[in-house]
């Protein structure tokens, strides 16, 4: 078995707003090995976002704080670090790729001037080293003539270009790890195929392990090898993303499932939606954050909340019922 | 095939150009080629699925038919009347049967007024009830999007992104129109809040036997919802057909790229699925290509196509489709 590239574990972050302390992530343990895909699922709030921001360092204090927890990579807790050497590490070995292609891409300083500064700063290259580097990147990442649109500024991308030119400042030091969080989001599905489509290729030649955050459940069976879903700052369900399709074992996941239309679904069936709204964590949970919207919720759901066990091999899911049997695990 | 009686609204060759200025002068140097020339029937009581991607005219297309737009060219018939030559006034008194739900639930309610006042405004606007009446109808209304009527002295941040949207829904039905068109209305809620959405916009259709133009990008909600479906690209109808045979047997390059590019929601479909990748990007609406529209990503593309605009024809009973090529996919 591949050793762990990554280990977290017991990781809590909180931030202190004007209306108290919001409990983003609470205790967000999991593992990556190298070479793996692993998909992070869950909806606006859950904590997919904040989990990978604070793990790299980027979590922004004040308001925010990562308040416990340890994440190690290749030995070394990053959350111990000075911003120094975490720095070194950030962009060079681990690398991260954002939603949105606009507001990540400094709109005064040229593509290339912005490719060129992790290499000069990570790799120690020459400017023209550097430059030469930015243009093969480019190229490698499906962008024509790349050489002359070295001296673009980003706004004369289109939103699918600049989502390019981020993935190739991603890729520029050849990372282990790289971090997407929705990457695809705001792109249009012609274009969100390609990138993905560009993604598994990079990935089958360059071999680096991937976190790819989505909301998407689609996008996750198409891409990741396991799968982490998230729900009120916990991971409340993994497993290898075949299992996780065939035998969710969480209410929610399963209400994920349910709730979407398929494209390729034969008959027009009623939507299940998972009825209630994801909860505000002005509160650390004590009882299952997913009890007030769970159908099979019992007594003990609202007294404690359960922590993520093994099923099955591979499969760990946090819930006091077996939704198979409907009766207490 | 359906008779003229079932036809709620019919669009003839709809041109909404928005002109380009420059210069300190003003003067007009182009226009944006948002919606070019296109013609379709809406059927009482079904939805009529409009998909494409950002930028492809659609929400135009629907802004322009209810005329919040004044379009360049065409026209749009609604209940023997032709939208786009009425007065003002005329007008105003057909909006009381075709009203919008908007895409963002965040930025489509005022936030310095009470959901009573917003879903009460229609009925004072349009002089059909006031006083204590305009309460007792807003209370029903909120009570059909399932929200409690209580509710109705609170100011829209109280609320999330689904209850918002349903508070958007009640304003539409406020003045019981028979037409509405939707406008990504789910496209901005979280996964497991948009079911419940469609799922009310579906009762709703029941209840009150509405009309929806159903305008979205996610093609497997379009699919839910939609008896017939409409694909456009860079200002045009590409295709339109009913939602089965849309999916099944798509006849343009263009619909059969973006079905392919759909995730499915199972790994096992997913491995097996062959994907259509297009290349390249959607060329700017000031200078749309020539001839057919897709060509420049079209994988099929040949001379004729840069020479000629392909004609939006019917290949098969209700199937239409706007390409040259469309038999061999038949």
């Amino acid at each position: 078995m591949p050793e762990l590239l990554l280990d977290i574990k017991g990781l809590e972050t909180q931030f202190k707003t004007p209306d108290g302390i919001v409990y983003a992530v609470n205790g967000v343990s999991f593992g990556l090995k190298e070479g793996e895909t692993l998909g992070v699922v869950g909806e606006s709030g859950c904590g997919k976002s904040v989990t990978m921001l604070s793990v790299l360092g980027l979590i922004a204090s004040p308001p925010g704080k990562v308040v416990a927890g340890e994440a190690y990579y290749v030995g070394q807790d990053l959350l111990k670090m000075s911003k120094e050497e975490i720095r070194h590490i950030r962009g060079a070995q681990i690398s991260m790729v954002f939603q949105d292609p606009m507001t990540s891409l400094n709109p005064v300083l040229t593509v290339g001037r912005q490719l060129e500064e992790p290499l000069m700063l990570h790799v120690g290259m020459s400017k023209n080293q550097a430059r030469e580097r930015a243009a093969e990147l480019l190229s490698l990442v499906g962008i024509p003539s790349a050489k002359d649109r070295l001296n673009d500024y980003p706004h004369q991308f289109s939103g699918g270009m600049r989502q390019r030119v981020m993935i190739a400042m991603a890729l520029s030091c050849s990372p282990q790890i790289l971090i997407a969080d929705e990457p695809t989001t705001a792109l249009d599905v012609t274009i969100q195929a390609q990138i993905m489509d560009l993604v598994k290729r990079l990935r089958d030649e360059l071999g680096m392990a991937i976190i790819w955050i989505t909301h998407d459940l689609g996008v996750v069976a198409g891409l990741a090898q396991r799968v982490a879903v998230m729900y009120g700052g916990y991971i409340i369900e993994e497993a290898l993303v075949g299992d996780l399709f065939a035998n969710p074992a969480h209410p929610y996941t399963i209400g994920l499932i349910g709730s979407l239309p398929r494209l390729d679904e034969k008959k027009g069936r009623k939507l299940q939606p998972i009825e209630g709204v994801p909860p505000v964590l002005f509160e650390k949970p004590k009882s299952c954050p997913f009890a007030p919207r769970c159908t099979w919720a019992v007594e003990r759901c609202w007294k404690e909340n359960p922590s993520l066990s093994v099923v099955s091999e591979g499969h760990k899911v946090a819930c006091w019922i077996d939704v198979k049997t409907g009766r207490a695990r | 095939m359906s008779s003229e009686n079932d036809i709620l609204l019919k669009i003839d060759g709809l041109k909404m150009h928005f002109p380009i200025f420059r210069g300190i002068i003003r003067r007009q140097v182009g226009a944006v080629h948002a919606v070019d020339g296109v013609s379709f029937d809406v059927r009482r009581g079904e939805t009529l699925g409009l998909v494409g991607e950002s930028g492809c005219g659609k929400s135009t297309t629907g802004r322009s038919i209810l005329q919040l737009y004044k379009p360049t060219a065409g026209t749009v018939m609604f209940e023997g009347a032709n939208l786009i030559s009425l007065k003002t006034e005329e007008m105003r008194l057909m909006r009381r049967k075709m009203q919008m739900i908007f895409q963002d639930p965040y930025a489509s309610l005022n936030p310095r007024m009470t959901v009573g006042e917003i879903v009460g405004e229609p009925l004072v606007v349009h002089n059909i009830a006031r006083g204590r009446e305009v309460d007792e109808r807003v209370a029903h209304l909120l009570e059909i999007v399932k929200l409690n009527p209580s509710f109705s002295s609170r100011y829209p941040h109280e609320f999330s992104g689904g209850q918002r949207q349903r508070i958007g829904v009640a304003r539409a039905l406020a003045l019981q129109p028979s037409f509405i068109v939707c406008d990504e209305p789910i496209s901005a809620l979280d996964v497991s809040i948009q079911a419940q959405v469609v799922n009310l916009l579906e009762e709703l259709q029941e209840q009150f036997n509405l009309t929806y133009l159903f305008i979205a990008h996610d093609l497997s909600m379009v699919r839910h919802i939609s008896n017939r479906i409409a694909v456009m690209y860079l200002g045009v109808i590409v295709e339109l057909a009913d939602r089965d045979a849309l999916y099944d047997t798509p006849l343009h390059p263009y619909s059969q790229a973006l079905l392919s590019a759909v995730p499915i929601p199972d790994p096992f479909a997913e491995s097996k699925h062959k994907r259509v990748i297009l290349q390249g990007d959607v060329p700017s609406p000031v200078n749309p290509p020539s001839g057919c529209r897709f060509r420049t990503r079209c994988p099929i593309a040949e001379k004729a196509c840069a020479e000629s605009r392909p004609e939006f024809r019917e290949l098969k009973p209700g199937h239409f489709v706007a390409c040259h090529f469309s038999e061999r996919f038949a």
